[in-house]
């Protein structure tokens, strides 16, 4: 066999090249190192295997070419079926591998990747696998598998601006590449960071003349405590989870009536305002009717696996809906505890990852057991609010264990939640995943190759929580810590949080992962004490400075020797223009409101049916709730919180897109509610005894969280004095007219327009919705 | 300096583009071979390849324009000409035929089965000698022009999942559209203008929902998503200025503001910011761009005459037709409407004759307008609905009145312009018009068709997420040759 270019490969690998160290899958754009001594299976090739040869020799037996199994090193090293005598890999020889003769082939019929596959592996790919063979081809257990360890933090000579193990572990890669921390932020912008990662909202003056004025050295730590007492932590946090949860205010489908799950929202505020540990947190909304004895509480909290679509179209095959539902529960529960696309095994093997169909319908089992129905109501009255099974939360409830419930009046009030059938209803394998296309019977169980599900523990939900929870399990540490990381850097550890897989994105730091799950695992699952560990460490204080050097070697930040600036979640953004003009109506929880939406949204996509179909904006101090509070209909979700990146709830995400559109840009500018809030907040300033330049200074620290620069006040100013000397009293009297907060008669109008105008631009720098 | 960050702003997004808006062909080197100017560093060169992206091969069509027939419009009233269904009408449908797939709830309870044939007859139009039905006497002018496909067919039995199947290629949420995937693998023609838009009108026929997911980016960037255009005073979602605030002080105003968020960017160093200065001038393009293709005040007599009087409404279907051939004369690349109310389960003869008044004449009209500006051959336009209906009738026959259920067996969609190949019919239903007897065409060949007019490989415009590489198609597909000019 031709070997095209063999002797060049050869060369290559010897003088040493490659992107390798952390990177992920086949698109790495971290910094270059050169090639290590020692090729890791799990770090350099396995991704390359992964992304270009299983999905025809892998897991997927179904789909699987010439019988050749690369995922499984024993079968990778075996005779190949279909040439006896030839060896897919031979320890120590590439020349004799057919693998490396394949991948070097010019035979267009026998090269790989196939041509038809469209993948083609890179110089430095076809390298990496060949030193790799010539070390022996050693395959590795894939790392998400293996129960994380806590190893020796690694010990740093600068100390200085080292906080916690965080920063050891940091400084640590920094060091191996070169690069250096940033020094911390000042503390304007520390605590505009601290506070929105926090709270959710801007600090407000009290708080920064305070932290400002306070020079001790643990200032910043009781900052962190302060803000994590406010009840708007639980609010704050409660956001990433109703994403988790595909958490809204409607049924979804065709007529995507009103439903009312809103008691479970304010349970999941509750509970990360009590600390709850994340084992109870997560246990009780999986299995909360089937604690022993299980209380109100412990019921409301399984309106988590309720939260999905349901439909209420006439003439729906009521199996079909079913079944989809139990996919939807099984499918999150995959990708949110497990961070593992369980669903690609839903019609057939796991083309990556060592999921088999039947270990799909293994899972779906443990869901399968709920006592409802595909369809149990066509769009109605308050009586299809909820669907069976379903609680009842009377006023008395409220009085007494969910006195955390913000109920208004005194209506019935239902939530649907878990409930098990007394019989165990069977489940099958489902052939391509058709509802009804019913193969073998399976029982409940767990992937094997993330832990066996022990004898010990029931075969209902409780039991697979307690399998979630065990100390063996290698992933429910390592996802949620991950997620968490990524709530306050941007990113995870693990980029791909939904997928800690095969073809998931490696970890940055695989030792911090998992010295920080297993930390977790070993301090009770304490959600605020991780929360803690991460805003105190020296590599969150940070400044966002990016120098020339940092953005060529590390364009992603993936070192995190700066701290990464983005846009604040969309909910954060509106609650920060409301709570900066002094607009903002922080009660906590209750049923979810309608605030300003632009005329005909509904209206022009509704079937004509429900209370849903006509948009009725609500009125009075329900304009000014925080964004988690708007209303969520599933087919047309608000449509600022879409423009600015929010999940549609739909299904389970784990992670929220950051964009910067044109459509953001006309929302910050002609969003009632910013014109608004411009408006109250300039009536208000001058209602105080000051003159324009500090009213602009007051304005600016309200919004941007910082006195402004020399610089920026001339612009604002200069601005100011032109609006001044071009707005006439009709003019004025336009400008202010917007929004329904009553409107400050005592102030002249003219300077009233002229000063929201400067307000408006403040809200519209780059630097108001953002974290730097 | 100033010069270095602009590099490596533009060494950043580089590889933010190769990386993550990769279009799945895989490495930087065809990447350069498609797209020198990427590469070689001119940062505004850069910015206009990225702008007008990477087609697999020469493209047939630049455009699409998809007039979306919400609710499943029966095609035996309408193009499947079933004379048999005449003579058999009231009887039973042959259990062979019927067959054992299954129903819908709305009538898989029924105890019969009658067949119905159309209340309204057919005529043979053009050189093609095409049967059209009398509902449709504009379309019928045009049938010349039409490449009819009547062996459609769908997985989906329900309206939200099938229109979700159809839009993007899967039942479930969250994969993007169809305008999506275009607008990320062929970039934007028209700088001022959103890349996707959508429009929606409604007729008096039973309603079924659109959903904004039909027109989402899923996990792609939300710069593809679909931006909805409607008749109402902000055309775009906060298009509008508040009142008071004339053009030039928004002008003024954006200078200020540039002014400020430059002041940052010296500080933090940061292209986001510089990327923002930019979205926020596109956003002020936008306002005037967008307006300017809303008026149709400049439209000549003839061409009012030609989509009807109701072109002249905002919101109707004809508004939105003449407003769809504004919007892709300007080069908007996914034009799509949904024009509501084509579910009928019942009174079918009645509403039908409505909905068809709906649109008859606009759909005929802007196949019309665009060959007569030379725009069709580059631009595809598309009819139909995301299933078909039932041969058999939905409730009680009466004399006057019947209904028809959803059917995913079969349906009829027609194609023009974009190399479709016109005058032809494709594809053939059993002499009862319920099974497809020839020609089969899945939705994911739909697909796979469109986006090779395109220039597009549907295997090959793939976005990895999650550890896979999703594609419109999903995991099957093939072109439909036989259509193609």
């Amino acid at each position: 066999m031709h070997l095209k270019g063999y002797r060049n490969i050869l060369l290559y690998s010897l003088i040493g090249i490659g992107i390798i160290g952390c990177k992920s899958g086949s698109n790495s754009s971290g910094p270059h190192v050169s090639l290590s001594d020692r090729v890791s299976y799990n770090f350099d090739i396995r991704p390359i295997l992964s992304d270009k040869c299983f999905a025809c020799h892998g897991p997927d037996e179904n789909k699987r070419e010439a019988g050749l199994r690369l995922d499984v090193e024993e079968d990778a090293h075996r005779s190949l079926k279909e040439s006896p005598g030839s060896f897919a890999l031979v320890a120590g020889n590439p020349a004799m591998s057919e693998v490396f003769k394949r991948i070097m082939s010019s035979d267009t019929t026998l090269v790989m990747p196939p041509v038809n596959s469209h993948l083609k592996l890179s110089v430095e790919e076809i390298a990496l696998i060949e030193k790799w063979i010539l070390q022996g081809a050693r395959y590795e257990k894939h790392w998400a598998f293996v129960p994380p360890q806590k190893l020796t933090v690694p010990e740093q000579k600068s100390s200085k601006w080292v906080r916690n193990e965080i920063d050891h572990f940091i400084l640590a890669k920094q060091e191996q590449i070169g690069l250096k921390p940033n020094p911390e932020a000042d503390k304007e912008r520390l605590l505009k960071r601290v506070a929105l990662d926090l709270t959710g909202l801007p600090p407000g003056l009290e708080l920064m003349d305070a932290f400002l004025a306070d020079n001790s050295p643990d200032a910043y730590d009781r900052m962190v405590n302060r803000l994590m007492q406010s009840p708007a932590y639980g609010e704050r946090m409660a956001v990433h989870w109703l994403d988790v949860a595909r958490y809204a205010d409607s049924h979804g489908y065709q007529d995507d009536g009103y439903r009312t799950q809103w008691p479970w929202r304010d349970w999941v505020i509750h509970a990360f305002n009590k600390n709850m540990s994340y084992k109870d947190f997560v246990t009780w909304q999986l299995a909360g009717d089937l604690l022993p004895n299980p209380n109100k509480e412990q019921l409301l909290a399984t309106g988590f696996n309720r939260n999905h679509k349901i439909t209420e179209e006439g003439g729906v095959i009521q199996e079909e809906y079913r079944v989809s539902y139990v996919t939807d529960r099984n499918d999150l529960f995959g990708k949110a505890f497990l961070g593992f696309t369980v669903e690609c095994a839903h019609c057939h093997d796991h083309k990556y990852d060592p999921i088999s169909q039947k270990e799909y319908y293994q899972l779906f089992a443990f869901f399968n057991n709920v006592k409802e129905v595909g369809i149990e109501s066509v769009i109605g009255g308050p009586e299809t609010y909820a669907k069976k099974p379903l609680m009842e939360i009377s006023d008395r409830d409220i009085t007494e264990l969910l006195t955390f419930i913000n109920k208004p009046d005194t209506n019935r009030l239902i939530v649907s939640v878990m409930g098990d059938l007394d019989t165990t209803r069977a489940t099958y394998i489902l052939e391509r995943g058709v509802y009804d296309a019913h193969g073998e019977q399976v029982s409940p169980g767990t992937p094997k190759a993330i832990l066996p599900f022990a004898s010990r523990y029931p075969k209902n939900r409780l039991g697979l929580a307690k399998w979630l929870f065990d100390r063996n399990n290698p992933l429910t540490a390592r996802v949620y810590v991950n997620q968490m990381w990524q709530e306050f850097f941007g990113k995870g550890l693990v980029k791909s949080s939904g997928d800690f897989g095969m073809q998931g994105d490696l970890p940055s730091h695989p030792a911090l992962l998992d010295w920080l799950a297993v930390d977790f695992m070993e301090h009770g699952w304490d959600i605020q004490r991780l929360v803690k560990q991460i805003v105190t460490s020296a590599t969150y204080r940070q400044s966002a400075e990016v120098t020339t050097k940092a953005l060529n070697t590390d364009p992603e930040n993936t070192y995190l020797a700066r701290s990464s600036r983005y846009h604040v979640d969309a909910e954060h953004i509106r609650d920060l223009v409301l709570a900066s003009s002094g607009l903002l109506v922080p009660t906590v929880g209750g049923p979810s409101v309608k605030p300003y939406q632009p005329a005909g949204l509904w209206e022009g996509a509704t079937s004509g049916r429900g209370l849903l179909s006509i948009y009725e904006q609500d009125k009075g101090a329900k304009l000014y709730r925080r964004g988690m509070y708007t209303l969520i209909k599933r087919t047309v979700p608000p449509p600022t919180m879409a423009i600015f990146d929010a999940s549609n709830r739909d299904l389970c995400e784990v992670k929220r897109l950051k964009t910067n559109t044109p459509l953001q840009a006309l929302v910050m500018m002609n969003d009632p509610m910013v014109l608004e809030a411009s408006r109250v907040l300039a009536g208000r300033l001058l209602q105080e005894n000051m003159n324009t330049k500090q009213r602009i200074i007051k304005a600016f620290r309200l919004i941007v969280c910082r006195q402004p620069k020399e610089k920026e006040l001339d612009i604002l100013v200069t601005y100011h004095q032109k609006q001044m000397m071009s707005i006439n009293v009709t003019q004025a009297k336009e400008i202010i007219q917007i929004g329904e907060f009553p409107l400050i008669r005592k102030v002249d109008q003219i300077e009233q327009a002229a000063l929201m105008r400067v307000i408006n631009t403040i809200y519209n720098l780059e630097e108001t919705i953002t974290k730097s | 300096m100033e010069k270095e960050i602009e590099e490596h702003g533009f060494s950043f997004n580089r590889r933010r583009f190769l990386s993550s808006l990769s279009l799945g062909i895989g490495s930087a080197a065809l990447g350069s071979l498609l797209m020198p100017d990427l590469l070689n560093g001119d940062k505004d060169n850069m910015e206009d390849a990225l702008m007008a992206g990477i087609p697999h091969y020469a493209p047939k069509a630049k455009r699409v324009i998809y007039l979306f027939q919400n609710g499943a419009p029966s095609q035996q009233e309408l193009f499947d000409y079933k004379p048999k269904l005449h003579d058999l009408r009231g009887q039973e449908i042959p259990p062979s035929v019927l067959g054992t797939q299954r129903l819908t709830g709305m009538t898989a309870n029924q105890s019969s089965f009658p067949l119905v044939d159309s209340f309204v007859g057919f005529k043979q139009y053009g050189q093609s000698g095409t049967w059209i039905s009398d509902l449709l006497p504009y379309t019928a002018k045009i049938v010349d022009e039409l490449c009819i496909v009547k062996s459609m067919y769908t997985e989906a039995i329900n309206h939200d999942p099938a229109l979700t199947f159809l839009q993007t290629g899967s039942q479930q949420g969250n994969r993007p559209s169809m305008g999506s995937w275009l607008s990320y693998g062929l970039g934007n023609e028209n700088k001022n203008l959103p890349n996707f838009t959508v429009l929606l009108s409604r007729g008096v026929g039973n309603g079924q929902g659109v959903y904004s997911k039909l027109w989402s980016n899923g996990f792609l960037d939300s710069v593809h998503q679909g931006v909805q255009f409607s008749s109402g005073e902000d055309p775009v979602l906060y298009l509008r200025d508040p009142d008071g605030l004339n053009r030039t002080e928004r002008r003024d105003m954006l200078d200020q503001l540039a002014q400020l968020n430059d002041i940052s960017y010296q500080e933090f160093g940061d292209p986001e910011i510089a990327a923002k200065i930019k979205q926020y001038e596109m956003a002020y393009r936008m306002q005037s761009a967008v307006p300017e293709v809303m008026d149709l005040s400049k439209e000549s007599d003839d061409i009012i005459k030609l989509y009807g009087p109701d072109c002249l409404v905002p919101g109707t279907y004809a508004a939105n037709c003449l407003l769809a051939r504004k919007l892709s004369e300007n080069g908007v690349r996914f034009v799509q409407l949904y024009h509501q109310g084509w579910d009928q389960h019942g009174n079918l003869p009645f509403e039908i004759t409505k909905q068809a008044m709906d649109v008859d004449q606009a759909s005929a009209a802007l196949v019309t307008d665009l060959k007569q500006r030379g725009l069709l051959d580059e631009t595809l336009v598309i009819w139909g609905g995301e299933f078909g209906r039932t041969s058999y009738t939905q409730g009680t026959l009466t004399a006057d009145n019947y209904g028809r259920d959803h059917h995913p067996r079969c349906f009829t969609v027609w194609m023009a312009g974009g190399g479709i190949k016109p005058g032809m019919v494709y594809g053939e239903t059993d002499e009862l018009g319920y099974n497809i007897a020839r020609n089969p065409v899945h939705v994911h060949d739909f697909q796979a068709t469109v986006l090779h007019q395109l220039g597009l490989d549907h295997e090959k415009l793939t976005f990895k997420h999650l550890g896979r590489r999703y594609r419109l198609t999903d995991i099957s597909g093939h072109v439909v040759k036989d259509i193609l000019s």
